[in-house]
């Protein structure tokens, strides 16, 4: 039995240093300096990703040998070749008979094969660029690679999310944690708007809130049925990030319908206009990620201030039980027995007892809890 | 090897590193303890060390000796007393994402699925299939082979003096893709040729100075004949020389290992390879962890193992409901459930994959998708354990060219001796009947059977210990790690519910075999009786329609288990009816339902 079997939680930090690592996916130039401030939407990094190599099939093209090729080509390696440009020629019946290859793309004559009688030719390199994502400082540069950038900021992680990274101005849409975010709570007005609600958003709203041109949704819960008509597929593994959509959505708590947690929503609301920056990306398998939000702060780090993580699961603990059949209830450790007992399954584990709200006590597997912050 | 006393072994999962120690008691060797710790790959610890030692500690405390020299933090191998060091230390890994490859040949029915045979058995995951005839454009091909990054390329192809064009093509796709492997910013991607042994030069021609290129022999030099053994040594080779050297840590646990470290699917084969031929049986084995589901088979001595990357019970647990479908898993649930409770219970499993059931209800839901998981791994097994393995095949140029019709599957199941079962679901089933009744559902085996799971799963290092020392290997084997669940008899043929379908007669007791039905019947786990089975004339137990078997059977956990629920296994289509049954079934088993 591993010593820490229950889930650390989810960090929900009024004030945290955070270091945002903004890499390329290829060696290319970093465009800012160690000390640089940046904004959310500055260009860190930009890379050439090389255009891949087209093959000009010319010996079956030209109906030639491959070993013929070489005495049709009117280009040379290295030649700079336009989209339509004649590549080789050939003639047949004494001359009667002509026939072209033209190159269909724009690119560089890189290769010739002597076996298969094709031309490589490289198209044109597409650029990559690395944004900042979050308002903040430069605190390392990464030769080629990228830059490290540092914000003192509220930082809320949620359970799972879809959509990549979004920026904008962050308003509360519900009264409490509790309520439902429907259609009718979204307008015009929420363009470039990330919206939180309540317990459960809903196709109908998600869909309202792209065609608005929301940033993103933060709510508590989603039914899964939604979640697929909202993306138009279902969700075989739990990568997520790259979807195509316009509104990102962070879930606090799960699928369901689940009231956001108090904390959770009294920060989001204390952050309420505030410019934030948002990721759904998620991973759940070793080196998890889990979707966040990031509002940089105006003040300067107060190190005394700072939340400190590492929570350790003791008597009066308060945690979350994250799963049936107590799912969502919100509780604190009353015993801790360090004997694995059986529970209503039949398997034998570690567990704790736990007193909910209403002070009724019961027992749950260690592994069903997550600890909290008070 | 006789004067090996004790031994270590670590397998470094991708969130668990475990540890066992092995001492020889008298003239045995035996499992003294295990311990284990989150495995360290990740930030902020980046070595893989650190989930080690920890491992190792808890095994230090638990059996009071002395492994881990606190002074240089190391491994002491080589006795110190009773009390301190080991003689050997071996580890296995599939930290880090195990072994990713991606393999390439020219067709995709022939070389590429030899290829991909090649390596599933060296323990790879295979993310993609490239085949000259896949029917995508080439440069969709291309931008796989980019996007994917894997850790090394396979590339084979063409009968030795066949073709040569399409290996250039292919390696021109390789150099036109300049792949980046997925560990280690600056290194070159290994890619292993095992293709035409005539396309070789030109295929270095093109290929050298931009990849990390092995030559090997061909692994299909003749249509009739695969030869995968030099392409799974290569791909070990490189397996230890680049991945390994990249994961963060590996190349100090490299210095301690007294052997090779090995990957975790290659070591789980080993000792199931090992098992089948000491013992003489064909066997099927599965582990079902969180996001993949391994498949090893042996029969007739032709091992394969396939890995289904995406069935899992918590990582991957979604992916096996959008393949599966509700309405498959919903069948084996055996109460009344709506679908968005299903996806909802799942979806929720799958953001939280370390909570366990607590409830009855919640352990039948996971135990449905689990039955679906192992089914789909399966089939997917079934596919690429064809009929054309090994090095020398017995059939004629004839049969393999029309390999759909005739490269059948060599899963056989009336000639499966033994089942395990190995992973949390399986391993840790509260009660050892529902780890019996998974597998029954799942792979429905014919005739006699046994089925066992993995104690504590640890095949992985009692697959590399049968490399170095196969009698410690074998010992721990038999009396630590398999737990015998019980010998199943299922009758082949349909009847009508209630019909008997034959008799079981042993130790001067007989039983009615009774269609629609499933029972145990106690034989512990020491006992062997000479078991008779008479079969009714519509039912086959091995020996063809009505014939008797009379063959000796061990017992189990559960003892003799008959399933005459008929094969193939047919559940009543009548929703009422169906989960009426499943209620009976569990019932007959000693299971709750809700």
């Amino acid at each position: 039995m591993m010593g820490s079997a229950y889930t650390p939680g989810l960090t929900i930090s009024k004030a945290a240093i955070i270091k945002k690592r903004r890499r390329l996916p290829l060696k290319g130039e970093v465009l800012v300096n160690e000390g640089d401030e940046v904004s959310s939407i500055t260009v860190v990094a930009r890379a050439e990703i090389p255009g891949v190599l087209y093959n000009i099939k010319v010996s079956e093209i030209l109906g030639l040998e491959p070993d013929e090729v070489p005495g049709a080509l009117i280009v040379s390696q290295g030649d700079n070749i336009e989209a339509g440009q004649v590549v080789a020629k050939s003639s047949s019946l004494f001359g009667l008979i002509k026939s072209e290859c033209k190159s269909p793309y724009s690119g560089i004559f890189e290769i010739f094969s002597p076996i298969t009688g094709h031309l490589g030719l490289r198209l044109k390199s597409t650029p990559v660029e690395v944004k900042a994502y979050i308002n903040g400082k430069v605190v390392e540069v990464m030769p080629d690679e990228g830059v490290v950038i540092e914000t003192y900021a509220s930082f809320i992680q949620g359970i799972f999310g879809v959509g990549g990274e979004k920026t904008g101005r962050l308003e509360v849409v519900v009264s409490s944690p509790s309520e439902m975010l429907d259609e009718s709570l979204i307008n015009e007005n929420h363009k470039d708007c990330v919206l939180v609600g309540g317990s459960k958003v809903n196709a109908k709203a998600l869909k309202k809130a792209c065609e608005i041109g929301v940033k993103g949704i933060v709510v508590g819960a989603i039914y899964d049925s939604e979640l697929i008509e909202y993306l138009g597929h279902d969700i075989g593994v739990a990568i997520t990030g790259q979807e195509n959509i316009e509104t990102t959505l962070i879930l606090t708590e799960g699928f369901g319908k689940l009231d956001m947690a108090d904390r959770t929503f009294n920060l989001l609301k204390s952050l309420n206009g505030r410019k934030v920056s948002i990721n759904g990306a998620t991973q759940i398998r070793a080196g998890v990620i889990r979707p966040e939000i990031v509002a940089p702060l105006d003040i300067q780090p107060d190190k005394t201030q700072l939340d400190v993580k590492g929570q350790v699961l003791e008597i009066g603990t308060p945690i979350r039980i994250i799963r049936e059949p107590y799912f969502g209830e919100l509780a604190s450790v009353s015993k801790l027995p360090s004997d694995p007992i059986e529970i209503e399954s039949g398997a034998v584990v570690r567990v704790l007892e736990a007193e909910l709200k209403d002070g009724t006590k019961v027992t749950i597997p260690r592994a069903n809890v997550e600890t909290i912050s008070s | 090897m006789k004067d090996i006393k004790s031994i270590l072994a670590t397998d470094c999962g991708s969130t668990t590193t475990k540890a066992i120690l092995i001492e020889k008691k008298g003239e045995e060797y035996r499992l003294i303890t295990r311990g284990e710790a989150p495995t360290t790959v990740e930030s902020p610890f980046d070595d893989v060390t650190v989930g080690v030692l920890n491992a190792i500690r808890e095994v230090e405390e638990l059996s009071g000796k002395t492994i881990i020299d606190y002074e240089t933090n190391k491994i002491i191998t080589g006795l110190r007393g009773d009390h301190a060091g080991v003689d050997l230390y071996l580890s296995t890994s599939s930290a880090g994402g195990g072994l990713q490859m991606t393999v390439a040949g020219v067709v995709k029915a022939m070389s590429t699925e030899s290829a991909q045979r090649a390596a599933l058995g060296a323990g790879a995951i295979i993310i993609d299939i490239i085949a000259v005839d896949d029917g995508r454009k080439e440069f969709e091909k291309v931008q796989v082979i980019r996007e994917l990054r894997p850790d090394m390329i396979l590339m084979s192809g063409g009968t030795d003096g066949g073709t040569v064009k399409h290996l250039v093509e292919l390696a021109e796709m390789i150099v036109s893709a300049d792949p980046k492997p997925r560990l280690g910013q600056n290194t070159v991607i290994p890619v292993i040729y095992a293709g035409n042994k005539d396309a070789r030069e030109s295929v270095k021609e093109i290929l050298k100075d931009k990849v990390d290129l092995r030559i090997v022999d061909n692994l299909r030099p003749t249509l009739e004949r695969e030869n995968l053994d030099p392409a799974r040594e290569a791909i070990h080779e490189l397996f230890l020389e680049h991945v390994m050297q990249q994961a963060p840590g590996y190349s100090k646990l490299s210095d301690w290992v007294s052997e090779d470290i090995m990957s975790t699917p290659n070591a789980v084969g080993k000792i199931i390879q090992t098992v089948a031929k000491d013992m003489g049986i064909n066997v099927l084995a599965a582990d079902i962890g969180g996001a993949t589901t391994d498949v090893f088979s042996v029969f007739n001595g032709i091992y394969n193992r396939t890995v289904s990357a995406n069935y899992g019970m918590s990582y991957s647990i979604c992916n096996v409901l959008a393949e599966a479908g509700v309405e498959s898993i919903m069948r084996w649930v055996p109460f009344e459930l709506d679908e968005t409770s299903l996806r909802n219970t799942l979806r929720n499993k799958m953001i939280r994959p370390t909570t366990i059931p607590q409830t009855v209800k919640d352990l039948r839901i996971e135990q449905a998708v689990a039955r679906e998981a192992l089914e789909l791994s399966f089939e997917h097994h079934k596919t690429l354990a064809r009929s054309l393995k090994g090095v020398q095949s017995v059939r004629s140029i004839g049969e393999v060219i029309d390999q759909k019709e005739t490269g059948q599957t060599l899963v056989d199941m009336m000639n499966l001796d033994m089942i395990i079962g190995s992973g949390g679901v399986l391993s840790h089933a509260p009660r050892r009947i529902e780890s019996a009744y998974m597998m029954l559902d799942a792979y429905q085996p014919e005739g006699v059977t046994v089925l066992a799971v993995d104690s504590i799963f640890m095949m992985p290092q009692l697959g590399v210990l049968s490399v170095v020392h196969p009698e410690a290997a074998a010992q721990v084997f038999e009396r630590d790690c398999l737990i015998r669940l019980g010998t199943c008899i299922a009758p082949v043929g349909h009847g009508r519910d209630g019909e008997v379908c034959g008799t079981i007669s042993f130790n001067g007791t007989e039983y009615k075999m009774i269609y629609g039905t499933i029972q145990t019947i106690p034989l512990s786990e020491n006992e062997i009786a000479t078991v008779t089975v008479r079969p009714s004339r519509k039912f086959d137990v091995g020996r063809g329609k009505g014939r008797e078997i009379s063959v000796p059977m061990q017992g189990g956990v559960d003892g003799l288990i008959i399933d005459c629920r008929g094969r193939p296994l047919i559940l009543p289509s009548n929703h009422k009816q169906r989960i009426a049954k499943l209620k009976e079934w569990h019932k007959a088993l000693g299971l709750e339902v809700e």
